[in-house]
């Protein structure tokens, strides 16, 4: 991995100083970087864009909660071989051809160095992690069938993505840089909003901008809207031609901004949304 | 330098470890970032630091550490950067330095704050005014042991906000908790076991089978894997509950989403010999409390909801029940429940901080052998740690 490279952002995606320097320290130091935050800040999004902004070829292994430690090395296809040696196969004598390779194996063989995407690490079984200390430490493991030693060739950079439905074991995330994705603030969201829609029309974008804060600062809502429902929204108002003046008049004249079903996924959210805007009319 | 840092860490009770730490001096060595206090606040940050509610704790601490070093605030935008040059360094004696006058750090920034108001130009090698070179407490390049370094090098500006700013004391785990974090709690108590009709296929086993068989298949089967934890939630309503209405069915409503085999009963204010399930009907439909406690296998998980507020009498009289004429005390009724199902807890929607100042909950803590927790992220954690044990 040339030390050199570093990660700076890229023009589709908007990177805070602070996660460039975490993703940066991970790259130099070879060590895992675990990231969390608020869902749709664009965590999985980052592992895309990091292999992008370095050239380096992406690799991908999504968790489920049945995903096994042991499926990211390799699997010994048992079932093929059983079936094959039924039918009298010749490949059946080479235990070989029925090892199926995992993502981390791929990973490690690669010829140059990947980006290794673990996401959603914590939909996994409690004990998921712990399996896979050794694996993401020394990068290395054993395969028992064959009884050959797999190691890195080049040290992939592991991004792991967590939305912290589970505690991670501590001697996992010592392991590991941690980052923890904040919710952007008006000036980020704006530069985020910019990179997607360069031709929005800046009255409108500054009034979205506040419609869709006063929204998230609402208390008591059941899902505050994310940046991804953000620009879900703007994409709405784009395509429907909504002028600046329509949102403008939100806090004045009519109940919800146009086109709420986009910022809001909940129907109580909805509600309690509109009880909130009529009460607040009727102070005026 | 660096170690004293790593035990201010650790004296502000974060979790940080050795391997971590020189992790962090790996990274200075490497030169992952260059000499500025702000990028090295977010690298040891990325670095010590694993769980955002911790963030909070960190900023305090770094901020107590390099307290010294830069502090700053909102007013210099105020000062002239032309003032703060280096132009003059003035060498003193260790008497001149002792006899320097000595503020606290509010009278400093106090102070400051007057001589902002006062000061309108340049000044150099005083002792009173902010500028460079002197043995004012302000300003830099000066030689006042407490002094406030302000411009030059080694501070920052947005750095010391970052920390200053405390963003992630919302994070800290003594908040209280949504749906989600509750669900996230409840989740240790998971077990997974198989029980029931055997109805899947079990791979390893048809293949070990099949081995033995001498490559004849020999299918086996198993029972899927499920969730067998049993719970038992007896939650007060009505009287002093009302306050907290929304977090009971916050942690009501991620219970039931939970746990498949939970059930569930309402008491007031103590358990007698009824309770019920719903409380419209609650005078109509009445389960008698005996039959509850003969129902479910001793393994089940108790766990008790209320505030634990009410007069002493409701829980050690006979006939003290606000409701009607009880025949036994609620107290005999509780020790029941504990002795027939060993694992029980009682959570508590009032702070923790006010459970010594109510005599009824000191009473009630007793009788659950001191397992009440608070209904925070982190109560709730302990309490559940406490039902797997």
């Amino acid at each position: 991995m040339s030390s050199s490279a570093k990660f700076e952002g890229s023009d589709s995606y908007v990177a805070t100083h602070d996660l460039k320097l975490a993703v940066n320290a991970a790259l130099t130091l070879q060590r895992p970087l675990l990231i969390k935050g608020e869902p749709g800040t664009g965590k999985t999004m980052l592992a895309e864009e990091v292999a992008r902004g370095l050239g380096m070829p992406l690799l991908q292994w999504h968790i489920k909660s049945t995903t096994k430690a042991q499926q990211g090395l390799y699997e010994y296809d048992a079932v093929s071989r059983l079936r094959d040696s039924q039918l009298g196969d010749e490949r059946v004598k080479n235990i070989d051809n029925y090892i199926v390779r995992g993502v981390l194996w791929q990973a490690f063989t690669a010829d140059e160095p990947v980006v290794l995407l673990i996401d959603e690490i914590d939909k996994a079984d409690i004990e998921f992690p712990n399996d896979l200390l050794r694996e993401l430490d020394r990068m290395e493991f054993y395969v028992y069938e064959t009884r050959e030693m797999v190691k890195a060739v080049h040290r992939p950079l592991v991004i792991i993505t967590s939305n912290n439905e589970k505690e991670l074991p501590d001697a996992f995330l010592r392991r590991c840089f941690f980052h923890y994705i904040k919710f952007p603030d008006k000036e980020t969201m704006q530069q985020i909003v910019d990179v997607h829609f360069p031709k929005l029309k800046q009255d409108l974008l500054a009034q979205a901008l506040n419609v869709f804060f006063e929204v998230r600062d609402v208390s008591g809502l059941k899902k505050k809207p994310s940046t991804s429902e953000l620009l879900d929204w703007l994409k709405l108002l784009l395509a429907e031609d909504i002028p600046a003046e329509a949102l403008r008049s939100a806090d004045q004249k009519s109940i919800v901004p146009p086109l709420h079903g986009a910022l809001l996924k909940n129907e109580q959210d909805v509600h309690l949304f509109e009880r909130l805007m009529f009460m607040s009319r009727n102070n005026r | 330098m660096l170690i004293d840092f790593f035990f201010t860490l650790k004296e502000a009770k974060l979790p940080v470890s050795i391997k971590e730490f020189l992790v962090l001096l790996e990274a200075m060595q490497k030169n992952v970032i260059s000499n500025s206090l702000d990028e090295f606040y977010f690298l040891s940050r990325t670095t010590l630091v694993k769980d955002e509610a911790h963030y909070d704790k960190f900023d305090q601490a770094f901020g107590l550490y390099f307290h010294g070093i830069a502090t700053l605030f909102e007013k210099i935008d105020e000062i002239p950067l032309d003032w703060l040059m280096k132009r003059m360094q003035r060498e003193l004696t260790p008497e001149q330095q002792a006899a320097l006058e000595k503020f606290g750090y509010d009278k400093l920034m106090d102070r400051l704050k007057e001589l902002l108001k006062e000061q309108k130009e340049r000044h150099e090698g005083g002792n009173k005014w902010i500028g460079t070179g002197g043995t004012s407490p302000f300003g830099n390049g000066g030689q006042n042991p407490e002094g406030i370094r302000i411009g030059g090098e080694g501070g920052n500006r947005t750095a010391v906000k970052v920390w200053e700013q405390r963003a992630f004391r919302d994070y800290d785990s003594e908040r209280e908790l949504g749906t989600r974090n509750i669900k996230v709690a409840l989740r240790r108590l998971r077990r997974f076991a198989r029980e029931g009709a055997q109805d899947e296929l079990a791979l390893d086993d048809t293949i070990r089978a099949t081995a033995n068989n001498a490559g004849w298949l020999d299918l086996r089967m198993q029972a899927e894997r499920k969730n067998k934890v049993k719970i038992l939630m007896l939650m007060d309503v009505g009287g002093t509950m009302d306050d907290h209405i929304a977090r009971a069915e916050e942690l009501f409503s991620a219970a039931k989403s939970e746990f498949k085999n939970m059930e569930f009963f309402y008491f007031h204010n103590c358990v007698y010999e009824t309770l019920w399930k719903n409380n419209r009907r609650r005078h109509a439909e009445r389960f008698s409390t005996w039959d509850v406690i003969r129902k479910y296998p001793p393994d089940t998980k108790l766990i008790f909801v209320g505030d634990a507020t009410m007069s002493p009498y409701e829980v050690l009289q006979p006939g003290g029940s606000v409701e009607y004429n009880n025949e036994e005390a609620g107290a005999v009724w509780l020790q029941r429940f504990t002795s027939t199902f060993p694992k029980f807890i009682w959570l508590n929607p009032e702070p923790e901080g006010l459970w010594q100042y109510r005599q009824s909950i000191a009473i009630i803590r007793q009788l659950m052998s001191n397992r009440m927790f608070p209904v925070t992220i982190e109560g709730l954690e302990r309490g559940m740690t406490m039902l797997s044990k």
